[in-house]
């Protein structure tokens, strides 16, 4: 009987010998397993507190310059404001006092309008450059000459051409809008493989299958990179628009504040400037990926 | 007539370079017959590929014209059905939709819309891919996607099947089986063929004649082989048989032996 125990000992499986080991006869040669698990950080955690670190340490850094003097409002003072300001985001207190929701909505609109018109224009003129080498070069200089200017810069003609402040608005973002969305398409169009093309000529597509077909499911994410562009580059230069123009609108709203001397106001701005800008561009990226292939 | 089915006459081909003109191709001539499979072989850049692009179209020839069933080949057009190297399956395309494009540029205007699917549906099938149909070319093997390549060339119906390498960037496995897929393909249809390849055993296996190429500049035809083994052909039963090899080491010895020392 006695011998029976020690058959059922050796039986058992090494681990839970192990396990029962230190417990039974803690002087044993068998490494000692330690009491806790030694876990590891679940892979999202550093990724979620990284962001959540760097805002901690802009803000705190935002306070300190703030504790240090001058006429920057702590972000305590401006998160309060910011509260009261989106407690009622649609209110209408005649032309030049109007809620931040209005104002952003007005700003989105006008670079809805000028940013659609250019894409209406952009697009199928990238085309046509990208498919035909002499209207390319043709373009080439304009294009290179007017590129690198500051959108602001289109305004004074604007002002004349409308003699109205929002046209004139609409039309720099149209301005803006529209070199990234031709250079973009044009370069889609240009980089289609060539196997693509020799598939529809060994066809003979009709030149509209060939649209169709080919060269635009081709080049849309590029087109798709060239709108991206040109939504950023709008929402920076309606900002800046609006400030000299006035009416409704964010920028116009940043640069009442500044008259009226409320800079907690304007650091709300600036956040949701950069919060809208951010969203735009995270909804253009999810456009691009639905449209990748491979 | 039938004897003359696909002809090549004087064809030279000269690209004008930097470096002034390169004459790619010299006095091709070759005539093929209805049903024939004929491979062209030769070392790369002996002007085979451009020799079959001239006779899809996509080159004009400098001299020289091409005929097929009596008409002259001007440009590309779906009398001529062709199989590319790399697939070129439009890759927002499912298999099925890559072979519809060419079934209704062929058929669209004189069929009805079930009669054009059911063209679709059998070309799919004779490749033995019904199955993988709505799937798109990114979701599919090399293999599968070259056989859909083969499934649209096939799918209008085309005079002459031309291939550039089709089987040129599948692996040793795969290309086999594809081989044979392919002679069974050619057997059910009665199609002509002319295709490039570097492949000796390929080019043994598969066609009636082999035209051998010397290489370029100013590449030319250096003899045809008639392989005249009789079909169906079945790999295995050819590797040992005495008349196969025969016509392997004839090739081989061509490509290697005379090609190599002109070229050195």
């Amino acid at each position: 009987m006695g011998a029976v125990p020690a058959t059922v000992h050796t039986l058992k499986p090494p681990r839970v010998e192990i396990d029962l080991a230190p417990a039974m006869n803690p002087a044993s040669a068998v490494p000692e397993k330690p009491p806790y698990v030694r876990t590891r950080a679940p892979d999202w955690l550093p990724r979620v507190l990284a962001p959540l670190l760097g805002l901690g340490l802009f803000v705190a850094l935002w306070a300190v310059l703030a504790k240090a003097g001058g006429r920057l409002p702590d972000p305590v003072s401006t998160w309060n404001s910011a509260v009261d300001v989106f407690s009622n985001p649609f209110y209408r207190k005649g032309p030049n006092d109007q809620g931040i929701g209005w104002n952003v909505l007005t700003s989105l609109g006008r670079v809805g309008i000028g940013f659609g018109l250019a894409a209406l224009v952009g697009i199928p003129l990238g085309f046509m450059l990208g498919r035909f080498r002499f209207l390319s070069d043709m373009a080439a200089p304009v294009i290179s000459i007017l590129k690198p200017v500051s959108p602001l810069a289109w305004l004074p003609i604007g002002l004349m051409v409308f003699k109205a402040a929002n046209p004139a608005a609409i039309y720099v973002i149209f301005v803006c809008s529209l070199w990234p969305m031709i250079v973009n398409t044009a370069v889609g169009v240009r980089q289609i493989p060539q196997d693509y093309l020799n598939v529809a000529r060994v066809l003979n597509l009709p030149e509209w299958t060939v649209f169709r077909k080919i060269l635009f499911p081709a080049v849309l994410p590029y087109m798709i990179t060239g709108v991206r562009l040109s939504i950023g580059v709008a929402w920076l230069v309606i900002v800046a628009a609006e400030m000299l123009t006035g009416g409704v609108g964010i920028g116009f709203w940043v640069w009442d504040e500044w008259n009226n001397l409320n800079v907690q106001h304007i650091i709300i701005a600036i956040f949701t400037v950069g919060v809208v800008g951010l969203l735009l561009e995270q909804a253009m990226i999810m456009l691009a990926r639905r449209f990748e292939y491979e | 007539m039938t004897d003359r089915y696909l002809q090549i006459d004087k064809v030279r081909m000269v690209f004008e370079t930097k470096k002034g003109p390169f004459c790619a191709l010299e006095q091709i001539e070759l005539d093929i017959r209805a049903g024939e499979f004929v491979s062209l072989i030769g070392h790369s850049g002996c002007g085979k590929s451009t020799l079959l692009n001239i006779v899809t179209g996509l080159l004009r020839p400098t001299d020289g014209h091409v005929f097929l069933a009596n008409r002259e080949v001007t440009g590309p057009g779906p009398d001529r059905g062709v199989v590319f190297q790399n697939h070129s399956l439009l890759p927002w395309l499912t298999c099925y939709e890559n072979v519809q494009l060419a079934v209704e540029r062929v058929f669209g205007a004189s069929e009805k819309k079930a009669a054009l699917r059911e063209r679709v549906r059998r070309a799919l099938e004779l490749v033995q891919l019904g199955q993988a149909r709505d799937k798109y070319p990114h979701e599919i093997s090399g293999g599968m996607k070259q056989r859909v390549g083969i499934a649209r060339a096939l799918s209008i119906e085309p005079k002459v099947l031309l291939l550039d390498e089709p089987f040129g960037a599948l692996d040793a496995l795969t290309r086999a089986r594809l081989q044979d897929e392919l002679m069974r393909v050619v057997a059910a249809t009665g199609s002509t063929v002319l295709m490039v390849t570097h492949d000796v055993d390929e080019a043994v296996l598969l066609s009636d004649r082999v035209v051998m190429m010397i290489n370029g500049p100013a590449a030319t035809i250096g003899g045809i082989l008639a392989i005249d083994l009789p079909r169906p052909r079945d790999r295995i039963a050819l590797a040992g048989q005495r008349q196969y090899m025969a016509l392997r080491a004839e090739l081989l010895d061509f490509l290697y032996r005379k090609q190599m020392k002109e070229a050195a």
